[in-house]
């Protein structure tokens, strides 16, 4: 049968995938705000290259401390998740194995970055 | 459909390597490196949560020699990923896709990362 509309009609819109730009689009961002926040955490691990427990715990107790680990924390992991998930669907071709490996991948990337989250909390929160 | 006169990527086994492509691939690797790195900011901030004692053994370990040299890597793939992360958001935006800002820009990449690598280091030795 002959096909009366044309290939651009599929990535018009959602595209082909329904899922649009949102994937690529969301990378960019967490790229973006990924620029300040790691050259800060590195600056920061660097000045503290020597200090002990007590004075990592007072820089962690820091309130803009607290919440600039956090923001560095999600967009880690969700830039991540994103690349690993392009690599995997670029790599990986038998369909079964890909879908499972890039479903496994986005529950570790939740689990560990609650985890840190929750490590940061409590050594920001506790006694 | 003439889907036969869609580009074709290079053949990797008959393509000579060159600066783009390199740093192209590079850009992926250190980004999968990058995110295995992930266990180990974990790990620091785990050992951090669960008191001094674990955190002092884990920061022996980070300050092992060995420790170091995989820190060392990290650190470059960080500064590497990040300065051609920055590159790529320059091309998204339409600015320096021709030949010649290309490899500029690709050279100053590798110029910068090295330069922040061994900043890092002198700054974190000293």
């Amino acid at each position: 049968m002959k096909k009366f509309r044309t290939p651009l009609k599929q990535v018009r819109g959602l595209g082909s995938a329904q899922d649009g730009t949102h994937h690529w689009w969301l990378q960019r961002v967490t790229a973006a705000a990924l620029v300040p926040l790691s050259l800060w955490f590195v600056a920061s691990i660097v000045s503290m290259s020597d200090a002990d427990y007590v004075s990592v715990v007072t820089w962690l107790r820091s309130p803009l401390v607290t919440v600039l680990l956090l923001c560095f924390i999600w967009a880690l992991f969700h830039h991540a998740q994103l690349g690993v998930q392009v690599v995997l669907e670029d790599y990986v071709h038998s369909e079964w194995i890909k879908i499972a490996s890039i479903v496994a991948m986005k529950f570790a990337s939740v689990v560990l970055g609650l985890a840190s989250a929750v490590a940061v909390l409590k050594v920001s929160l506790g006694g | 459909m003439a889907l036969s006169n869609r580009p074709l990527s290079p053949h990797l086994q008959i393509y000579r390597p060159q600066l783009t492509s390199v740093l192209s691939i590079t850009h992926r690797a250190t980004g999968v490196a990058l995110t295995l790195g992930l266990l180990l900011l974990v790990y620091w901030l785990l050992a951090l949560a669960a008191g001094p004692e674990s955190y002092s053994s884990a920061r022996e370990l980070l300050a092992s020699w060995i420790g170091k040299v995989v820190l060392f890597g990290f650190s470059f793939a960080l500064f590497y990923h990040l300065c051609n992360g920055i590159r790529h958001l320059f091309w998204d935006a339409g600015w320096g896709f021709d030949l010649s800002s290309t490899y500029a820009s690709g050279w100053a990449v590798v110029a910068v990362s090295a330069a922040l690598t061994a900043l890092t280091w002198i700054v974190a030795l000293s």
